[in-house]
């Protein structure tokens, strides 16, 4: 139970320390940046507006506490203000319409890495030495060297422009009506294998070496040297005795890999002009839209923080031994 | 960017034998580096990019930032890489960028791990409070996501220097770092010679100098490299994005540029190629590199391989 609360409480500070850092990041540089933004857009908007955004994001003559105090409260509550650049759609909106595109591409990419890049590193730990475990290390590791953005564009440029296989951008063709029907889906699905293919490339390879890794390790173990000895068949061996233990770190690994992955996935999405919440993010920072800043930031920090508190809370059902040492260090 | 796992054990084809009195730390570094045919091929890679980078006046045709050539050249003898759709000699700037990549990378990355060593030993040194505030402040940063961070720093401060954002990278990437180097000297510090030195007088910060530091100098190698590797990689993702200075030249901005330029529309694929094959050489030299590094950090993963090859499993 206290491993819990220790847990809910760094998940709560690190929520803090996210929205503080939008906070503290535009009044700490020289010449403040914000307002320079609102100033920027002050022929756009009509002043009543401008002085309600200002608000929102707690800028005023009140005292700096009490602008921060108005400003977390504005936060928690969802109230985000309008975005500059979809002016006057709510930047909650915005949000609403970007994340499930990023949900969507991260999740489902992460999940078959995740599956895909276990299970072969289990294989080649046990074939140690075989032709896969002396080659997919070394190629993987390449491939993770290579910055996703310039993965996907080369993919782009083979697959897209050379050979017309898949569209050039964007979620999904503007032909099709959005909604659960069979053309939309498969649009959907055709737009987003290039992207997929990027991300799995470039985290692949923590996946594979990861768990080979633990395997390694787990292999050498006792237990699995006496499970031997006495005669367990080899699958049986491969998977309950070392596998099985072996696959307890990648779990550990998931959660801190998962900011590695949503940095990833940013220009990802910049590269394809995929709508999602990076490529919000990354267009509100070229058209100063700083509502839209804040908010992308924070709602990429909450998911991380979400996936880290899950993975936790796995743990515990996962290895009970974390349940019950008390506090952990 | 996957300083996360654990660095990767290799077979070494011949098991570097340790001297029992290494004649020089310099040399058994070298013999380190060429133990293994693996960190042997990332130590020639990295050198061959360093020197480039070191002698581009002399390597470089042209100044990398001169439009005096026809646009949209593909590639010649003139023009090694052909020219942009500005007029400028990719090749050059190829050569030149290879210096803003590899110091701001360089330097940010040294920059993280001096900050994880002076956080990680500290916290694991001393322990107690100063310990829970420490590694409360490292497990935030772990968790935040670091590219959209430094987006958003970038958003307030327009067209940053390279330098400026090999800073920010360097100051919000130590966490890792300090994780490691914080679990490793928690158990050093309770070693036999620790007490010794403690008996003897040596101030804290001395044991943590000059006992604590010496003995995880495969452990900071490695993480220098893993450092170094993450600032590359975000400091070109930053250039690719447009948020450093355009004007300057890097990899990453060649590659802003390129698509910029409709690089892809015209088919212009040497304009696009050379500076993120740059990127992913110069990393996979130090993943490659690290590798030599791993036969000090992790024998047991060394020490199983051999058991392993008396007694396959499969």
């Amino acid at each position: 139970m206290r491993y819990l609360m220790q847990k809910v409480v760094f998940f709560l500070v690190s929520l803090w320390a996210a929205m503080t850092l939008n906070f503290v990041l535009p009044r700490m540089l020289p010449g403040n940046p914000a307002l320079a933004m609102f100033a920027k857009f002050q022929g756009q908007l009509n002043p009543e507006a401008l002085r309600a955004l200002k608000l929102e994001f707690g800028f005023s003559n009140q005292p700096v506490w009490l602008q921060y105090l108005n400003y977390l409260k504005n936060m928690l509550t969802l109230h985000w203000g309008l975005s500059y650049t979809y002016f006057p759609t709510p930047v909650l909106t915005v949000i609403e319409h970007s994340l499930p595109w990023t949900l969507g591409l991260v999740g489902i990419t992460t999940l078959i890495a995740v599956v895909l890049g276990t299970i072969l590193g289990i294989y080649i730990a046990w074939r140690r030495n075989g032709i896969l475990d002396t080659t997919l290390p070394v190629s993987t590791m390449f491939l993770q060297a290579m910055p996703y953005f310039w993965t996907g564009t080369l993919l782009l440029f083979l697959f897209a422009f050379r050979y017309h296989w898949f569209p050039l951008g964007h979620a999904y063709s503007p032909n099709v009506m959005p909604g659960w029907n069979t053309p939309f889906v498969m649009s959907v699905l055709r737009h987003s294998i290039l992207p997929a293919i990027t991300i799995f490339l470039g985290s692949a390879s923590g996946w594979i070496i990861g768990m080979r890794n633990n395997m390694i390790n787990t292999l050498g173990e006792d237990y699995v040297v006496f499970a031997e000895a006495k005669g367990v068949s080899n699958w049986r061996l491969m998977t309950r005795y070392a596998a099985r233990n072996a696959i307890l770190p990648q779990i550990t690994s998931f959660a801190l890999a998962m900011g590695l992955i949503v940095s990833g996935s940013i220009l990802t999405e910049e590269v394809f002009s995929y709508p999602g919440i990076g490529f919000q993010l990354t267009n509100a920072v070229l058209s100063q839209d700083l509502p839209l800043i804040q908010s992308a930031f924070l709602i990429i920090a909450v998911a991380v923080l979400l996936v880290n508190i899950l993975v936790d809370f796995l743990y515990i059902r996962l290895d009970p031994r974390v349940g019950t040492r008390g506090g952990v260090k | 960017m996957a300083r996360q796992y654990e660095p990767i054990a290799s077979a070494p084809s011949t098991p570097a034998k340790s001297p029992t009195h290494p004649p020089s730390r310099l040399k058994s570094l070298s013999r380190i580096m060429v133990s293994s045919r693996k960190s042997t091929v990332g130590v020639i890679i990295f050198l061959f990019f360093v020197l480039m980078a070191l002698f581009a006046p002399l390597v470089a045709p042209y100044s990398p930032t001169s439009t005096a050539f026809s646009a949209n050249l593909s590639p010649s003898f003139a023009h090694l890489f052909g020219t942009t759709a500005q007029g400028q000699d990719i090749f050059s700037q190829f050569v030149y960028g290879a210096r803003t990549t590899l110091l701001v990378g360089l330097g940010a990355g040294l920059l993280a791990t001096v900050l994880s060593l002076l956080i990680g030993i500290t916290a694991g040194y001393r322990g107690g409070w100063i310990d829970t505030i420490l590694n409360f402040l490292s497990n935030i940063f772990l968790v935040l996501p670091g590219l959209a961070l430094l987006i958003l720093i970038e958003s307030y401060v327009h067209q940053s220097s390279p330098a400026f954002n090999g800073l920010i990278i360097g100051l919000t990437g130590w966490a890792w770092g300090a994780r490691v180097f914080r679990s490793q000297t928690m158990t050093l510090a309770q070693r036999d010679f620790i007490t010794a030195a403690k008996l003897s007088g040596a101030s804290n910060l001395r044991i943590m100098v000059s006992e604590i530091m010496p003995n995880m100098t495969s452990i900071i190698a490695s993480n220098i490299m893993y450092a170094c590797l993450a600032a590359i990689l975000a400091e070109s993702g930053l250039a690719f994005l447009g948020l450093e200075n355009v004007n300057s030249v890097s990899w990453g901005t060649m590659l802003y540029w390129a698509s910029q330029g409709d690089a892809m529309l015209t088919g212009a694929w040497w304009w696009f190629v050379p500076p993120g094959l740059g990127i992913a050489l110069v990393g996979l030299s130090l993943v490659l590199m690290n590798y030599a590094m791993d036969q000090l950090t992790n024998p047991r993963l060394r020490e199983l391989s051999r058991r392993q090859r008396r007694m396959p499993h499969a």
